[in-house]
This record gives structure tokens, sequence and C-alpha cells, in this order.
């Protein structure tokens, strides 16, 4: 019995060795049929236990089965390991040159910069309150300069300055009411009486959109783009208008930025201010190289350390009272409003030379951006 | 508003340098566009000098060899200066520019030789100091002044100019007296006395042989005053320095005199040559409809009754507040002037100017609703200037008609309304101090102050919030803390549905690759016809502008495809052929109402794309160009995104797009858009005709009307689908979308794969190919389903469509 139990670890043995050494797939299968295939000497054994005697057949067909087993286990185990070995061996010799572009090629385009400018601003001031609402371009004489406290001799209304819609004379008698006269808005302002009236106070709106006026140079187009800020409450101050444009300014320009109040006139706030911004470029001081010698000027800013970026005030007390609902009682009702130059925001932010780029839409231009 | 420095020093004179000055002014209110130098530079190299000998040039006729003491001392000898002025002589005490010197005109003078004899500087004469026309000879200067003295302190050569930018709400800073005091309240500096202060003019109420007649409301004040015996001529070098300083040319003293006065007080004044005032008599009233008379700019102007003017005798001689009649005009051999001051109606006289095309620094004021209070100051100012400087003598006393303003109003300014509106406290003394300086009067009360309004601000500050604002504007507003109010509205900050959909559809086509344009609103009237739009199509009813900037932008866009093809045409020209943009913007029509107003606008989406349909790769080679099916596809895709179901059916209605190959998009049966390629000649019109140009544009607000903002959860957890492709042979006339449409009503994801024409079909038959998938609600579909199915369809086919399933 013992020649046979020796010749089982023999065979393990043997045939462990030979697994272990085995290099190839093709290796390891002749192995496999070698030592367990149908005519090997172990599986042999094992068909063969029947003739042992009985006291034997326990002891040699336990150690035949194990040794198969484990001969098993370890051809799958080195036949996987083999495979593996033999996959990275292929695949080491499958290579693409990773320096050619993906395909198909995929084409990328781009928001209009106006357009990038315009959400960026949209978004912050949803971040802090405000809902976006929209008015029409063509628009009347009445919302544009009178619900906005304009005088009648202001110059802006002057045809020199504002662009007048042709109306179709429907009325025989001639009798021209100016308040029914039409215009291409010359501010988004004109939202801030027609948001009025349709919502009771408090109200926090911005409006974006269009706006023209008879302009056309380097620095001025006949059209651009504004976005108007209004928000009446009973107690809101000047304070909160230049906490607003501070949080705005930082959102835009920077952390780093300030801001600060200029006195001015528009008809429709009282107080009116301008508001500059420290300028990004130079960090507000005005020079670019600060040292022994005499300071660069800053380009941007003129060396003033400050860039204008919109107007705004408290609101008129008239704009308020003139709000026909009635439910803007400027004793009780306050607020600020404020209009800002997307094109200006969008040239200082991203050192665009000339408006006019804006409107030439060259692809070259267009592609820097959004 | 040109304010010389030396003027403003006349009355107020703060301790800051220019540059600190305009700061101050700018963060209290008023803006300083620029600092301007008028005249010469480089002031220690102009002098007084002496002219000690002259004797003719070797060379030159009309040139004179001087030698000229300019105080240099006795270590070095005198200057030798060439002169061209025939008025030169020994003896004569000159005005020297020395080497170093920079005239008016920037340019620095240097030692120079003149037909071989050197010159170390010029003799002056007044034209090349800038101070007059006067090229004719040089300038003698009183024989007491000492050579070498500066030329500066002897005449006014030189001067800082600011110019501000004066708010429409302050005519009385168009004055250099308002400007004062305002420099006099920002900065603390004493103010002097206001020049008006003293009138020595006699005080009557009439002028012999002049008599005046207002007839018009729309003079609240007019003011007349009469003198003899003047003498008309040019006006003292200090007087044209001033005028030519703050931008006006001189004329004549007359002339010069009511220029002064409006500079210094704000108010504009007219002087009449009394001789030529028909009757004595003036009157103001409205002009006659049609009525013409010839202004100072000797152009004839018609006028009508909205327009206030002033006649004599014989007609008009003036456009009230706006300019002078020529036949009235002080002349050299005036002697006896009239000069009149008035107020007159702020509005009108803007539409007056308007409605003439005619702008003067007198109507520029007017316009603004000046005080009648300021006629009397400026009368006082030109009356002492008259005697002064025209030898004149007052004939009578003043005619006044209207007199002074309403009587001074008084707000109360309450100190817890300054806290509340400002977000910080300002001290009631200060609010005291600040309104005073401006010129307020005030007096305390209980709860803050009361502030009588001068008359110079009546029409500016009428309210609380105006005194607060002045309060505000002086005290500054570094202090004010930096706050965010609460958001009471109840609602988060937030975009619309509609808003948030639009920036998808505009996201989805720049995920494609295309490049948003921003065109321009404005358009040719010319587009409607390069569009091939016939007379009566819709388009043509467009938004016509009463004064455009050009004929070239004088109508609204009806659509966005001209600003698209512009655009495209810009690049093109410049070899970037391929072309792949959109537009997200506004388009605009007449309204159908005609008694409605406003236009009939709505935001539109469209697209364009020319040229290769996606960059070319390395692997697969060039796309193949953009068509028809390029512009439909982004369509399909912008729908997808938003979730919108659109249909197409072939259109008739757009002349600019080729008849064979273009849609109208429909969504629920109603028309929101178009896709199509461009028409050929229409191409060609734009330069654009190397391929086709395919384009789309809907009105996104009826794209997306009732779009649910929040979709809901539809069953995925359903039995498998048996996934067939058909194959359906239907006549040429049936639109693929009818196929797709009845297939959908037995299958799902019905797509279209293949469509197929040729002899394997039969002439005048077509095969499209679908991908679809039949599937149950409640169970696995069997083979004998599938067949039953298929069997009802093809039934379908042959009877709605004249169709069979392909073999």
């Amino acid at each position: 019995m013992s020649t046979t139990l020796d010749r089982i670890a023999t065979l393990h043995a043997e045939a462990t060795g030979a697994i272990d050494a085995a290099g190839t797939v093709a290796a390891l299968e002749e192995l496999r049929v070698g030592y367990l295939g149908r005519k090997a000497e172990l599986p042999n054994l094992l068909r063969s236990v029947a003739q042992l005697p009985p006291e034997e057949r326990g002891a040699v067909g336990k150690a035949a089965n194990q040794a198969r087993q484990a001969l098993d286990v370890l051809i799958e185990s080195r036949g996987t390991a083999l495979a593996a070995a033999e996959l990275d061996a292929r695949l080491a010799v499958d290579t693409v040159d990773v320096t050619l572009p993906g395909v198909p090629a995929q084409p990328v385009g781009r928001l209009h910069l106006l357009t990038a400018t315009r959400r960026a601003i949209e978004d912050v001031f949803c971040g802090l309150g405000f809902t976006v609402v929209e008015g029409p371009e063509v628009e009347l004489v009445h919302y544009n300069f009178d619900a906005l406290n304009h005088d009648p001799a202001h110059p802006a209304r002057g045809r020199s300055d504002t662009f007048y819609v042709r109306r179709p004379r429907t009325d025989s008698v001639g009798a021209h009411d100016p308040a029914n006269e039409v215009v291409l808005r010359t501010h988004t302002s004109p939202m801030q009486p027609r948001a009025m009236a349709a919502q009771a106070p408090p109200i926090a709106i911005i409006v974006p959109g269009r706006v023209y006026r008879r302009d056309s140079d380097a620095t001025h187009t006949p059209q651009f783009h504004q976005v108007e800020g209004l928000a009446v409450d009973e107690d809101i101050t000047l304070a909160d208008l230049k906490g607003t444009l501070l949080a705005f300014a930082r959102a835009i320009f920077g952390d780093e930025r300030d801001v600060r109040l200029r006195p001015h006139f528009f008809p429709f706030t009282e107080p009116s201010v301008e508001v500059d911004v420290s300028c990004f470029q130079c960090a507000g001081t005005g020079a670019l190289k600060p040292g022994p010698t005499r300071p660069a000027r800053c380009n941007l800013c003129k060396g003033t350390g400050w860039l204008e970026i919109l107007g705004s005030g408290m609101v008129d007390p008239n704009v308020l009272g003139m709000v026909p609902t009635g439910e803007y009682d400027p004793e009780r009702w306050q607020g600020y409003a404020f209009g800002m130059g997307v094109e200006r925001i969008a040239m200082l932010r991203h050192s665009v030379p000339d408006l006019r780029l804006f409107y030439d839409n060259d692809l070259r231009f267009l592609a820097q951006f959004g | 508003m040109r304010l010389p420095l030396s003027w403003l020093h006349d009355h107020v004179v703060p301790d800051l340098d220019v540059r600190a000055l305009a700061t101050r002014l700018a963060m209290t209110g008023t803006e300083v566009d620029r600092i301007d130098r008028y005249g010469v530079d480089g002031l220690e190299h102009f002098v007084v000098g002496k002219v000690l000998t002259c004797g003719a040039h070797p060379d030159a006729d009309r040139l004179r060899v001087c030698t000229v003491d300019v105080g240099d001392g006795d270590r070095e000898a005198a200057q030798q200066i060439v002169c061209g002025a025939p008025n030169v002589a020994a003896g004569q005490t000159v005005a020297v520019a020395r080497p170093g010197a920079i005239m008016p005109d920037g340019s620095k003078l240097k030692a120079a030789k003149l037909r071989g004899q050197t010159s170390a500087g010029m003799i002056l004469a007044e034209a090349e100091l800038g101070l007059g026309d006067d090229h004719a000879g040089i300038m003698v200067l009183d024989s007491a002044l000492a050579a070498g003295t500066p030329l500066a302190e002897v005449l006014p050569i030189s001067d800082t100019v600011l110019e501000l930018e004066v708010t429409p709400n302050r005519p009385d800073c168009l004055g250099v007296y308002g400007v004062a005091r305002e420099v006099h309240a920002a900065t603390g500096a004493p103010l002097g006395p206001a020049p008006w202060a003293q009138d020595d003019h006699p005080a009557f109420d009439a002028i012999p042989g002049v008599t005046i007649t207002v007839q018009t409301e729309l003079c609240p004040r007019f003011t007349a005053r009469a003198f003899e015996h003047v003498t008309v001529g040019p006006s003292p070098a200090w007087l044209r320095a001033r005028l030519l300083a703050a931008g006006l040319r001189p004329i004549n003293n007359v002339v010069d005199i009511t220029n002064y006065a409006m500079w210094l007080t704000g108010q504009p004044l007219h002087a009449f040559d009394l001789d030529r005032v028909a009757g004595g008599t003036l009157t103001v009233r409205a002009a006659g409809e049609g009525e013409t008379m010839t202004t100072l700019d000797a152009a004839e102007r018609t006028l009508d009754p909205d327009v206030v003017l002033i006649a004599d005798a014989d007609g008009p001689t003036s456009i009230a507040g706006v300019m002078g009649g020529q036949r009235s005009e002080v002349h050299a051999g005036t002697t006896r002037v009239l000069m009149e001051v008035a107020t007159w109606d702020g509005p009108n006289i803007n539409r007056t100017m308007a409605k003439l095309g005619l702008r003067s620094e007198a109507g520029a004021r007017f316009e603004k609703s000046l005080a009648p209070e300021q006629a009397m100051e400026a009368q006082a100012v030109a009356s002492r200037l008259m005697r002064e400087l025209t030898g004149a003598e007052p004939v009578g006393g003043t005619i006044d008609l209207g007199g002074p303003g309403p009587r001074a109003q008084t707000i109360r300014l309450r100190d817890s309304r300054v806290v509340s509106l400002l977000g910080a406290p300002v001290k009631r003394a200060t609010s005291h101090e600040i309104l005073t300086a401006l010129g307020f009067t005030v007096a305390e009360a209980d709860d803050g102050l009361d502030v009588a309004v001068p008359a110079f601000r009546r029409h500016d500050v009428t309210r609380e919030a105006d005194l607060i604002e002045e309060v505000a504007r002086i005290n500054g507003f570094e202090s004010l803390p930096s706050t965010v109010p609460r958001n009471r509205t109840g609602f988060p900050g937030r975009l619309t549905g509609a808003q948030r959909l639009r920036r998808r559809a505009e996201d989805v086509l720049v995920g494609r690759g295309l490049h948003e344009v921003a065109g321009w609103s404005f358009t040719e009237p010319a587009l409607l016809d390069r569009l091939r739009l016939p007379e009566d199509h819709p388009l043509r009813a467009v938004v016509e502008l009463e004064n455009p900037m050009s004929e070239a932008q004088s109508i609204l866009r009806p659509t966005i495809v001209g600003s698209l093809l512009d655009v495209a045409a810009h690049n093109a020209a410049r070899g970037m052929g391929d072309v792949a943009i959109f537009e997200s913007g506004c388009v605009y029509r007449r309204h159908a109402d005609p008694a409605e107003p406003l236009a009939d606008e709505h935001h539109a989406l469209a697209a364009l794309v020319t040229g290769a349909r996606a960059p070319a790769s390395w692997r697969d080679g060039a796309s193949g160009p953009a068509d028809f099916f390029a512009a439909k596809g982004l369509l399909e895709a912008v729908a997808a995104a938003l979730r919108v179901e659109l249909t197409y059916a072939p259109a008739a209605e757009w002349p600019f797009l080729h008849p064979g190959r273009s849609a109208e998009v429909l969504r629920a049966g109603a028309r929101v858009g178009f896709v199509g390629e461009v028409h050929p000649l229409v191409t060609a019109d734009w330069d654009l005709d190397a391929h086709a140009v395919g384009v789309f544009a809907v009105d996104l607000g009826r794209l997306v009307a009732g779009v649910p903002g929040v979709a809901a959860y539809r069953d995925v957890t359903s039995y498998p689908a048996v996934r067939q492709d058909l194959a359906i042979v239907v006549p040429d006339t049936v639109p693929a979308a009818e196929v797709v449409a009845l297939v959908a009503r037995s299958a799902e994801d019905v797509r279209v794969f293949d469509v197929y024409t040729g002899a394997q079909v039969g002439e005048g038959r077509k095969s499209i190919a679908l991908h679809c998938a039949f599937r149950a609600k409640d169970r696995t579909l069997g083979e004998e389903d599938v067949t039953r199915l298929r069997d009802k369809l093809v039934k379908r086919i042959a009877s709605e469509l004249g169709g069979e399933l392909r073999a």
C-alpha cells in the first residue's frame, strides 16, 4: 500500500513542479492532459481503487483524490496567470499613437461673451434673492421717461439721443399725446414702473436686456445691453445698496475688490450715486510697478485706482408715488435701483479693447470667450 | 462747463492742488472730465524784455535784428532776437519767449538762425500767446515794467482749466460763482461775496423811449437796461483771456460782457443795438404759424405758435432764449445798447431747440429752467462791466416784468429720515453746516432742521429726499457701512421657467459646436427685398424708426435670418467658410392692431450652418456639407432637450428658403418657426453660394409654452420588447413622418434608419426602413403576438398609405 501512496505523492510533487514551471497556456494544457487526462496515471489510480484490498481503498482513494483536486486548482490558477501574462504581452505590442486627436473630432461652441457675462450677472443676483424679469424693447415714452421722473426737457428725450418709432397716423385730429410716443428703450429702467405696477412690495428684481441710444463710436454702439436692479421694502437703505453692489463686484471682479459711491444725478433716484469698483489690474493703487523709480500708471483705471461700473441710487419718491396701484406709498416704502452696462462689465473683465468687437461677431473673437 | 482756475480763485481759493480739487469735486457730485491747460507752458521762459537796439537784417528786408535785455543781469549780454513785426523799435518794453518756452499750440521754442542771424527766442504778438487774432504787430507793454519780470505776472498767458460735467439738475453750476459755492461747501474754503452783491444802476423802473410788453406765460421774467455813449471795441486782454480759456470766442466788448456775465452767473444775456430796435418797443409773444426770421447764424427759420419770440415794431428780432437776430445785433458803430436778461420756460426752450435743430449756450441753460432771480444778478454784473469797459452810461433804470420767483419753500429734514434712508446717521450739526454752505437757510426744529431752499435750487430741491442727497453727497459715502437687505419678498432669487429653458436651448446648440452671435436689432429696409419677400408678406410689417442713425439701420429686424447671413458672410469673407452659429434674441414686427403702440416682439432662437457639418477627422475624413437635415437635426436636438414634440410640414410661406427643402415647424399643429436651406438667390446675394446654407428659426416663447417645469416619472420596469426592423414601401409622395406615425400606433421607438429609392422598389416608390419595438404593458409578447401585430400593421399600411412591407 505504501508504494501506491508513495507513488501518488511522487506524482503530486512531480506535477506541482512541472505546473509551476509551465511557461505557456499550451504547455500547461499538455501537463493537464499528462497528469489528469483520461490516460494519465493519477486518474487511473483512482479508477483502480476498487481493485485494492478493502483496508487500503480508503487511504489510497483519499490521497489520490486530494492530489487530483490540488492539481486542478493549481492548473486553474496557473492558467489564469499565464493567460493574463500572454494578454499583457499581446497588448504591449498593440499600440496607437496616443498623441493623435480623438475621433470623431468634437466641435466646441461658445456662448457670446455678452450672454456669458449676462448669465454671470444674473446668477450673482439670483443668489442675492433677486428674480429675473424682462420687458419690451419697443417702449412707451411714458415708461421710458415719464414714469421714471424725467423732466419734460431732459436731454435724453431728444431726437438726437433717443430712437423714436414711427407711428401710423391713426388719429385724424392730429392730437399727439407725447406720453403715447414710442421709443426704443434707452435703458432697462422702464421695467421698474412696469414691475411695480404688477407686483406689490416688497420687490427685488433684476432686468437684463437690450437697450438703444443714438451714439456710435469706439465707446458707444447704438445698441447695447444693461442689467437693471430694483429692491423696494420698508427699510432698504443706501448702505444696503452699497453692500449689495460690493457683493456683486466681488463675485464678478474678485474677492479683494472694494466699491465706492460717488454722488451723481439721475432723474429716477435720489440720492443718486455712481459706483466705482477698485481696479483689479493694479489692486486699486493706480500704479502697475510701484518702486523707487516713477511708478507706471495703470492703463485700465488711468491711474485712479477705480473703475466706474454702474449708476444707481435710492428710488425717487416720485417714481414710487407714480405707481398706479398706489401700493408704493413713498412715506412707507423705499429702496434702491441700479443699472449696469453688460458690455462695460465684459470689457473690463476680459480686456476687450473696442465695443464694436461684440457686434462684429468674428469667429476668432467669439471662440475666445463663453 | 470749462472753468478757468484763475476765475474760480476770484471767489474761492481751496487749499488743494488742482488734482485733489478735481477728486474732491468728483466725490461730491461734480465730475471733472479732464484738467486742461490754456495758453502757454514753461512759464519761466516768458519774460518782460526791453528792446535796446533794433537794426536792419543784412539779408532780409522784412526782418529786424534786435538786442533785448531780458533781465539776466550783468553777467550776460543782452540777447539777440530777430523780429519780423513792423512796429518793433528800440526803447519798447515787450513780451519775450525764450528758448524752452512752450507755445499755445504745444510747440517748444528753440534758439534758431533766421537768414544767418541767431535769434534767442521771439518778441511776441498777441496771437502768438493765444490772446487774440492780431498778428500785425508785437505787443508793447507798460514801460514801467522791469526787464526779466515774469510775463505771467503781467499778462494772462496761462491758466488751468477744469472741464466739468455738470448734471442737468444743476444749472447753477453752469456759472463760475455757482461752482465756487460748491467748492466752498466741498472744501470749507471761504466763499467771497456774490459778484452781483453791489448794483449801482439807477433804481428807476422805466427807460425813456423803451416799451416792453410780455404776452406769454412762457416768459416768467423779462428785464432790460439801456446804455448810451457805448464805444464798441476789443475787450481788454484779461477778459479775452478768460473767455478764451472758457472756450468762448471774443467778439467785441459788449458781446464779450454778455458772455462773461453768463459764464459767471449762469444766466444768459442778450445785447440789442437800441437804435436798431424799431420803435423802441419789444414784444414777447408766441410766433405766428409759419412766421420766419433770420437768426445770427444767417439761417432763415420758420416758426410756429409754440415758439416764443421777441419782436420790435418791424417784426421778430430774436428767438427767445435761443438765438438773437441779425437785424438788431450790436456792431462796430453801436453807441446805444439795450441789455435784455430774461427767464424762459425750460421745457418750451427745449422743444424749440429740438424743433429748429438749433442749440446754443444760452438755450442749453434756459432749457434747465433758471431762477428768475438770476436775471437781475446778471444785469448787475453786466452793468458794472458796461460802465468800466465801454464807457457806457445808464439811460433810465430797469424795466422788470415778472419780478422774482415764488417765495422760498421750507422743507423739514427729519434726523430719523436721514438715518432710515442712508442706513447711517449724520449729525444734525453736520447737516446744518453743509446745507448752509450750499446756500440754504437752515433753522433748528424738534426732530431735525427746517430748510429754506435758495432760488437757484428751487427746481432741484423740493422734497426731504433731495435734502438728504445734499447732506449725503457733501458728507461723503466713505463712512457708509456695506449691508445686505433681508429678502422679504417670499421668493428665492430665480429665473423663470422660460428663462431656464432658453438657457437650456442655447446650451444645447453650444454643446453641438455652434457659436452664439449677437446681431444688430437694426437693419436696412432693403433686407426685405434681399429676402425676396413679396409686398403683402407678414414679415414686411416692420417697425420703422423715425430718426435712425442711417438708412442701413432704419428698421428693426423682423427675423434673425438676416443677422445670421450677415455674420456668416462676414466670416466667410475672412476665410472662415465653415460656419455654425446661432442667435438667441428678439425680433420685432408692427402690431397687427394699429391702435397698439408697442411692437409685436418675440424672443427667437435661430441657427445657421454652412460648409462642413463637423470638423474633419484624421480617420473618418471630412464630413459632408451641412444642408436641410443638418439644420433640422440641430432643431430636433433642441426640441428633444426641452421635451417638446415638433412636427414638420412642407413650407410655402418663406420665399428666402429653397422651396423643396424647407419646412414649417409645428407644435401641436401650430406654427412655431421654419427650417430649411436658404434659397440660392439669397445665398448668392450674401456671397455665401459656395455651399448650401441651412437655417432654422423658432419663436422660443411658443416653442416652450406649457412645457412642464417638472418631469413626471414613467415606468421603466415593463415587459421586454421584441425589436424588429421593417422596410415599408410607399409611394414617393407619402412623407416619412406619416409612415413613422402609423407604425408608432402599434410599436415603440420607431426610428428611420434607411431610405431607398430605385429599381428594386419600382418607379415612384420608396422604401423606408425602420427600427421598432413591439411591447405589451402586461406580459411578454410571444412569436404569434408579434405576428398578429405585424399583420395588422401591414393591413393599415396598405389601406392608409397604399404601401406594403418590403419582402
